[in-house]
């Protein structure tokens, strides 16, 4: 479904993606995982066209990735940091990227599940965090595309929130769509993640499914595990 | 592209600093035409402060509007939109408000004061065109200025200083050229130097249609000798021109290598 060919990408000097080469498979959910700044939101950019490589390709169903991103249509995209409009709100906002879009969306009943109706009027600068990332939530599900990205959904959210998220990825997953996600709550990803990748220094360092990294690193608990392709590296 | 335009416009047509322009605008021309019972000399007048004016608000609209839509841009990327309708959208959408308020803030009193039945329609005309290319060239070169600048503050203190040094200082250090090199054949010079400053060429340019020969100064006579007068005006309103594509062709090169 995505395909990435020796992407490489260096912000000044600062080499971030050195030839990274991943194939995602059509169904089922894929985390990406890595420390801060390793560049898993670069990654995630590149394939949405908002950063621009400095070498490689990237398909999207077989098909190389244009600067017109009308491919963007594909893909669902929810970013790490939720920027808005200021002067915009919730329910403006909502109805704006519809319209951008100019496709159906469904939004009244994640507006219900995650309790925003009190908000919906009220200016985006105004919510709390964890509010404002509600809203992203929906903004991302609240369409029907084949592709959903999501660059740490988790962020801020309170338990019951993140309950409704986890089975809101679940759902899309049922619907056979194929879903990136990455996420720093290492029990989220092992809850969630059909396969995951670890990038590391520019590139990918591991790959495969929970079962594979656990061999692989001699440890049961995934926590530990992932911690453990952390330190042995860095050593 | 259209969306974005339609928004990035309403945006701004909703802000109170489109009232505040215009009113500027509406009250500035009711002023100069009732107290001015000349209503060339009120062109006049209209023009010497346009020129300078229409660049500044241009300039300082053109980089408030792209930081503050910094979060709307963002979203907008990740949509199956191209790139260069976002940024030319968003250009646009700021630089046409700004002509409506301008049209709409001198045209008005021109109108109630009885501007069709006189013959300074022309030169009004003209004035505003003129007003226009400025407002379209220097929210441009803002742009410009803003996609080249991360940081906030930086683009706006370069902003400002592209301002003053094409409403300001160009024209001394033009002068002192001048002064110092004065046994030397210099219209070449001047007109190259004219072409080269947006607002020079828009002074000469109305200057030229005024036909006031007092007033035209040395770069103006020396367009009036170089083309006639038709031709003299036709080529500072090209040049005028290229001074919006330029920079509006460069936010579009620039746009599609940035990363987000
Ligand atoms: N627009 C940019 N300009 C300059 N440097 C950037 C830019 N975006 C990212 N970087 C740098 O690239 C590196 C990777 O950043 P990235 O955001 O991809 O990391 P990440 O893996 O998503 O980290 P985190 O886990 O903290 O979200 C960092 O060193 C960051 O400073
Ligand atoms: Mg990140």
């Amino acid at each position: 479904m995505i395909k990435i060919d020796n992407l490489h990408k260096k912000f000044g000097k600062n080499e971030v993606l050195k030839g990274v080469d991943l194939n995602i498979p059509e169904k089922g959910i894929f985390a990406v995982l890595g420390p801060n700044g390793s560049g898993k939101t670069t990654l995630i950019k590149s394939i949405l066209g908002m950063v621009v490589p400095d070498k490689g390709k990237i398909f999207i169903k077989g098909k190389e990735t244009q600067q017109n991103g009308a491919y963007r249509s594909d893909i669902d995209y929810l970013p790490q940091i939720a920027n808005f409009p200021n002067n915009l709100g919730v329910k403006e906002l909502i109805k704006m990227i519809k319209d951008l879009r100019g496709v159906n969306a469904d939004y009244d009943e994640l507006i219900k599940v995650f309790k925003l109706e009190p908000f919906l009027n009220k200016k985006l600068n105004n919510l709390s965090g964890g509010t404002k990332q509600k809203v992203n939530i929906v903004l991302t599900f609240m369409f029907d595309s084949q592709i959903v990205i999501l660059d740490e959904p988790t962020t801020g959210l309170d338990p019951v929130a993140l309950i409704h998220l986890k089975n809101l990825i679940k759902k899309e997953k049922e619907k056979g769509k194929t879903i990136l996600v990455t996420s720093h709550i290492m029990s989220f990803v092992e809850e969630i993640s059909d396969e995951i990748v670890f990038i590391l220094e520019g590139k990918i360092y591991f790959k495969g499914n929970l079962q594979e990294l656990r061999e692989k690193t001699g440890e049961a608990d995934f926590e530990h595990a992932i911690a453990n392709l952390l330190m042995k590296d860095h050593a | 592209m259209l969306k974005i335009l339609k928004y990035s416009f309403f945006d701004l047509i909703r802000s109170r600093w489109s009232y505040v322009y215009l009113l500027f605008y509406l009250l500035l021309g009711f002023v100069l035409l009732f107290l001015n019972e000349d209503l060339s000399k009120a062109v006049i007048t209209l023009m010497n402060v346009i020129i300078i004016l229409v660049p500044l608000i241009g300039t300082i609209f053109g980089v408030m509007y792209y930081y503050d839509s910094k979060e709307f841009t963002e979203l907008l990327l990740a949509q199956p939109v191209k790139r260069s309708s976002i940024f030319i959208g968003q250009y646009l959408g700021v630089s046409l408000s700004l002509v409506m308020s301008l049209v709409i803030g001198l045209g008005l009193p021109f109108v109630f004061y009885g501007l069709f039945q006189s013959s300074a329609i022309f030169d009004f005309t003209l004035l505003l065109v003129t007003g226009a290319l400025l407002t379209l060239a220097f929210t441009a070169i803002a742009f410009n200025i803003a996609l080249y600048n991360e940081n906030k503050i930086k683009g706006f203190s370069y902003a400002i200083l592209m301002w003053l040094f094409m409403a300001v200082i160009y024209d001394g250090l033009f002068l002192m050229f001048l002064v110092i090199f004065d046994t030397y054949p210099l219209d070449k010079f001047s007109l190259i130097a004219t072409m080269l400053n947006p607002i020079d060429l828009s002074r000469i340019l109305i200057l030229l249609k005024l036909d006031i020969a007092a007033l035209l100064g040395y770069t103006g006579a020396i367009f009036k000798e170089f083309f006639g007068t038709n031709t003299g005006l036709f080529s500072a309103l090209g040049a005028l021109m290229i001074w919006v594509v330029l920079p509006v062709f460069n936010i579009y090169r620039k746009s599609k290598k940035k990363d987000f």
